[in-house]
Formats: structure tokens, C-alpha cells, sequence
């Protein structure tokens, strides 16, 4: 237990502690909301979609969570080059609970990055369907949170340094993004990107996330939503925990 | 001495290794070594820059696998043991292995947690070690504040701080004052003494080894070339002190550059393929 608490409290106290960090990671969101939101938001609501504020709002909060999270799993990386890593490997304690400190720090830390942004949403207008919207959100969040973590963690293990990290960024984390339907909505989009988005992880969950704050507009379901993003974070869980578990130095 | 697969070998060294054996893809970083460190000793691995003595604990300190070769620490095998194994041992790394961007305390406090350190004794550990090495006023500060010295003051109290049965020691000293070296050799003599803690040292500094290690193992391009008392390492080679015996074993060519050049060719290699470790 104490493994745990050590590895979740380390990732807060560096989290709050970078303050910077914090207020830069809201800018590309913010940035998201004024351009995309206020820009497209005309074009949105005369093709019949509504508000786009509306519609833009969860998969913005996605986002960040999506890139919150990977890269606190990925600070696997530095932890190994600055040294870090060697002393809780060294320690007595089951490499699965260094694990799961890591991945609850992670994912505390994305969750704690998506409410600034909620909050910041709240004050642009932003208006979800209800009060009672926000458990079933904190939910999906939560379930984004830990499994972008998990995935971060997992591609961590195999690389040794941060040159093969620009490749993932650019054929896994940017794609994983842009083709969830963060942006825009699956229904009306041609049927490859509505293909290549259901094997996307984020789709589900800002559709999730989407269908709660807005009360109903769901792409997948309810069900298919809540299925595949507790599927796949256990899934990811595992995988990470794995190819942790395998990390030499 | 036999070490049959399996079964724990009766009650000797402390640590053991036979036929050890490590290679970095062509490199062979550590070459067929066996030797044995009793319980309660002080042993000394020396050796020019490259020549296998951190790829060795790391080896014995479960960070890697062998690529061949039996290793046994207290009797368990790191490999397949790597849990009960860690409980056993204490280690200062060679390189850096701090929290930058936590206090000196909070360094300590989360070393003390990771290992179970009751908390009273913690904290008293804590302020001891701290005060000893001269960084109690500064214990609030950000690690990434520190000079070298200082970082390498903390990992060293770091280590100390739970007292394990065996105590690794990777170049200690490196860029230390002879203030805090001897602040730090007297203390592992005194755990040594008071509470049998086995040390399992690497040093470049000769007298060093000369005054703290009871026995020496002089590697050299992965290999043990002789190992003994210092005095026995004297007599063998009919040298007056030990750095003519060290001279005298691995000869008088500079390392250095052999080595940062095979690193920069493994550099050049890893940017390539990307196999992890
Ligand atoms: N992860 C690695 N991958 C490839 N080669 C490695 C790796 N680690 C060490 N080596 C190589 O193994 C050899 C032994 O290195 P090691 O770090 O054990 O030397 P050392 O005796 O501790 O030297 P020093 O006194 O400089 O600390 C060196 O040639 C080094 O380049
Ligand atoms: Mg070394």
C-alpha cells in the first residue's frame, strides 16, 4: 500500500508543483474551444447540428485528458533517463503496485487537468444537460484518464529515450485524437473515417463522455460506450503492467 | 564450490557468483567472473573505467539478467527470486537515481516508505543521516537546486537510511570531499561492525580500498584478474602499494577513451534500432 501511495503522491506533488506546465497544457485546449468553437460555430449550427460550443465541449475535455494522460505514463521515460526509475526498481516491493501507483498518479493528475478544464467551460457557457450528467462524465473521464495512462506507461517500457517518441506522437497520439469524433460528429461523416473511428479508444470515450453531458446525443450507446472503454482500459492495464514488469536497465 | 540449480546453497558467502557472464549484443561487458563475498565482510571490486563493475551489481541487484551464470545473494537467485532478493540488499547507485523535483525530504521520506521503515525510526533516520551529511538545512529544498555534491550526498544517506543486510556501494565517493568520503567510510565501518552488514564496494580511489576493504577483486575488460587481500594483491605482484599492484594487473593504458568510444558506437547503434534492453 505504501508503494502505492508513494509513486500517486510523487505525481501529485510534481503535478502541483509545475505550475507553468499546468497553465501551458490549458492553452491548446482553450485554443481549440475559441478557434474551433467560435470559428465553426455558424457553419455548425446552419448545417442543423446545433451548438457547436455544445458539441466541441467533451471532446476538448477528452483531449486533454488524452495527452494528460500519456504523457505522465510516458514520464516512464525520463524517470529512466534521469534515474529515477532505478531506485523504486531496486525496492522491495511488487513491480505491479509500482504499477498501479504510477497509473493512479497519472491518471489523477489528467483527471485533476480535465476538471481546470471543466471549470474554465463552465465559465464560457459551456451547460450540460443537468447536475445529475456529471457522475456518469467523471465516469468516462476517469476511464480515458487511466487508460491513456496505462498506454503511456506501456510504450514507455519499450523505448529507451525520447527518439522513437516523436513516432508515436505522430502516428499514434495525434490520429488517436483527430479521428475520435472529439471534433466533429461520426453521424454525418463519410463511412472510412466512421470505420477508422470505431477502432479509435477515444471515440468511445468522448462519445461517453458526450452522451452524458449533453443528455442523450450518443453515436455508439450508452452500453457500447461504457463496454469497450472498461474493456480496453483493463485490457491496456494488463499490457502495460506487462511490458512494465519487463523493463531492465 | 557447486551450486546446483534450485537448491539453496548451505550458509556461505553472502553473495556468490559462478561463471557470470553479460553481453551487450557483441560486447561482452562481463566475462565468466565467480567469486564470493562472506557474511559480514567488506569487499572491494576495483577496475579501470568499462571494465564490468556496475554491469556486475547490477546484475546482483536484479536490474538485469545474466546472460549466463549463477548469482546468489543471500542464497537467493535475483532472477527468479527478484522479491525476496531486494529485501535483502541496499544500494548507492554510480549515477543519478534522485527525485529532482522533490525535496531532500521528500527523497528520504518515500525511500523510507518504499522499504517499510517503521516511521518513528524514519524520521530519526531522516534527521541523523541528513545532519550527518551536512544537509538537514536544506532538506525543504528542491533536489534540482543542489550542486553535484550535494545530490551525491542525499542518494548516499538516501541508501543508508534502511539497514540492509548487504550494502552496495557503486563509486561512492565519485566527487566528494574528503570531508563527507570520510564521513561516509566511517560510517559503513560502523554498520559494518555493529550490525554485520555485508559492503560490496567499487572505487577508483586505491587507498580507499586499501584502508576500508578486507578483500579486493581487481577486474578488468569483464574479467577478475586477481583478488585477495590488499596485502596479498601486494605480495603477488611484489609491489609496494596498491596502485602498483593495479598498475601492474590491468596495465598502465588510459580507458577512458576505449570506453566513450564503445558508448558513442552503442549511441549511434541505439539510434537506429530500437531494441529495448
Ligand atoms: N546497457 C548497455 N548496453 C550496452 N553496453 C553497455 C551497457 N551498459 C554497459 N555497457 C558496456 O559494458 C561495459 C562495462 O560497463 P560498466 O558500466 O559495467 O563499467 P564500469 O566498470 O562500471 O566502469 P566505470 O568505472 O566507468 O563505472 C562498457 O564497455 C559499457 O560500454
Ligand atoms: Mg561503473
Amino acid at each position: 500500500m505504501n508503494t502505492v501511495y508513494v509513486l500517486w503522491i510523487r505525481q501529485l506533488k510534481r503535478y502541483v508543483r509545475s505550475r507553468a506546465r499546468i497553465v501551458g497544457a490549458l492553452g491548446q485546449p482553450l485554443l481549440y474551444l475559441l478557434a474551433f468553437g467560435l470559428g465553426f460555430g455558424p457553419t455548425f449550427a446552419k448545417a442543423g447540428e446545433g451548438s457547436y460550443i455544445q458539441f466541441l465541449v467533451p471532446g476538448v475535455i477528452g483531449m486533454s485528458i488524452l495527452f494528460t494522460a500519456l504523457f505522465s505514463g510516458v514520464d516512464l521515460i525520463w524517470d529512466r533517463q534521469f534515474g529515477f526509475l532505478k531506485e523504486t526498481l531496486v525496492a522491495p516491493v511488487p513491480r505491479l503496485m509500482i504499477m498501479i501507483g504510477r497509473t493512479l498518479g497519472g491518471a489523477t493528475v489528467a483527471m485533476l487537468q480535465g476538471l481546470i478544464l471543466v471549470v474554465l467551460c463552465l465559465l464560457v457557457g459551456f451547460r450540460p444537460a443537468g447536475w445529475h450528467a456529471w457522475p456518469l462524465a467523471f465516469l468516462y473521464m476517469g476511464l480515458i484518464a487511466v487508460m491513456f495512462t496505462a498506454l503511456g506507461t506501456a510504450i514507455a517500457s519499450v523505448l529507451e529515450d525520447f527518439q522513437g517518441f516523436q513516432l508515436v506522437m505522430s502516428f499514434l497520439v495525434m490520429p488517436i485524437f483527430f479521428l475520435s469524433g472529439a471534433l466533429f460528429p461520426l453521424n454525418n461523416t463519410i463511412g472510412p473515417i466512421k470505420i477508422i473511428a470505431s477502432f479509435d479508444p477515444l471515440s468511445y470515450g468522448v462519445d461517453g463522455l458526450r452522451g452524458a453531458l449533453t443528455g442523450g446525443g450518443y453515436h455508439f450507446g450508452a452500453t457500447t460506450d461504457l463496454a469497450v472503454m472498461s474493456s480496453l482500459t483493463a485490457c491496456l492495464l494488463a499490457l502495460g503492467t506487462y511490458l512494465f514488469s519487463k523493463v531492465q536497465l | 564450490m557447486e551450486l546446483a540449480s534450485g537448491v539453496p546453497p548451505a550458509a556461505a558467502g553472502m553473495i556468490q557468483a559462478e561463471n557470470l557472464c553479460k553481453k551487450f549484443g557483441e560486447l561482452e561487458a562481463v566475462r565468466d567472473i565467480s567469486f564470493q563475498v562472506n557474511e559480514g565482510e567488506i569487499f572491494a571490486f576495483l577496475g579501470p573505467n568499462g571494465a564490468g563493475k556496475t554491469t556486475t551489481i547490477k546484475m546482483l541487484t536484479t536490474l538485469l539478467r545474466p546472460t549466463s551464470g549463477v548469482v546468489r545473494i543471500d542464497g537467493l537467485d535475483p532472477v527468479s527470486q527478484q522479491h525476496q532478493a531486494r529485501k535483502r540488499f541496499g544500494i548507492v547507485f554510480q549515477d543519478a537515481s534522485l527525485d529532482d523535483e522533490l525535496t531532500a525530504h521528500e527523497n528520504m521520506d518515500f525511500h523510507g516508505l518504499l522499504y517499510s521503515v517503521p516511521r518513528r525510526v524514519r524520521a530519526e533516520g531522516i534527521e541523523r543521516l541528513l545532519k550527518m551529511f551536512e544537509l538537514w538545512d536544506r532538506r525543504g529544498d528542491l533536489v534540482k537546486t543542489f550542486s553535484g555534491g550535494m545530490r551525491r550526498r542525499l542518494e548516499i544517506a538516501r541508501g543508508l537510511l534502511h539497514t540492509p543486510k548487504i550494502l552496495f556501494l557503486d563509486e561512492p565517493t565519485l566527487g566528494l570531499d574528503p570531508q563527507t568520503r570520510n564521513q561516509l567510510w566511517s560510517h559503513v565501518r560502523q554498520l559494518n561492525a555493529e550490525q554485520r552488514v555485508t559492503v560490496f564496494l567499487t572505487t577508483h580511489y586505491m587507498e580507499e580500498a586499501e584502508r576500508v576493504a578486507e578483500r579486493i577483486a581487481i577486474i578488468d575488460h569483464g574479467r577478475i584478474v586477481a583478488q585477495g587481500s590488499p596485502a596479498e594483491l601486494k605480495r603477488q605482484t611484489g609491489s609496494e602499494t596498491l596502485e602498483q599492484a593495479f598498475l601492474a594487473l590491468t596495465g598502465a593504458t588510459i580507458r577512458d577513451e576505449e570506453a566513450s568510444s564503445v558508448d558513442q558506437m552503442r549511441n549511434i547503434a541505439r539510434m537506429w534500432t530500437r531494441r529495448p534492453r
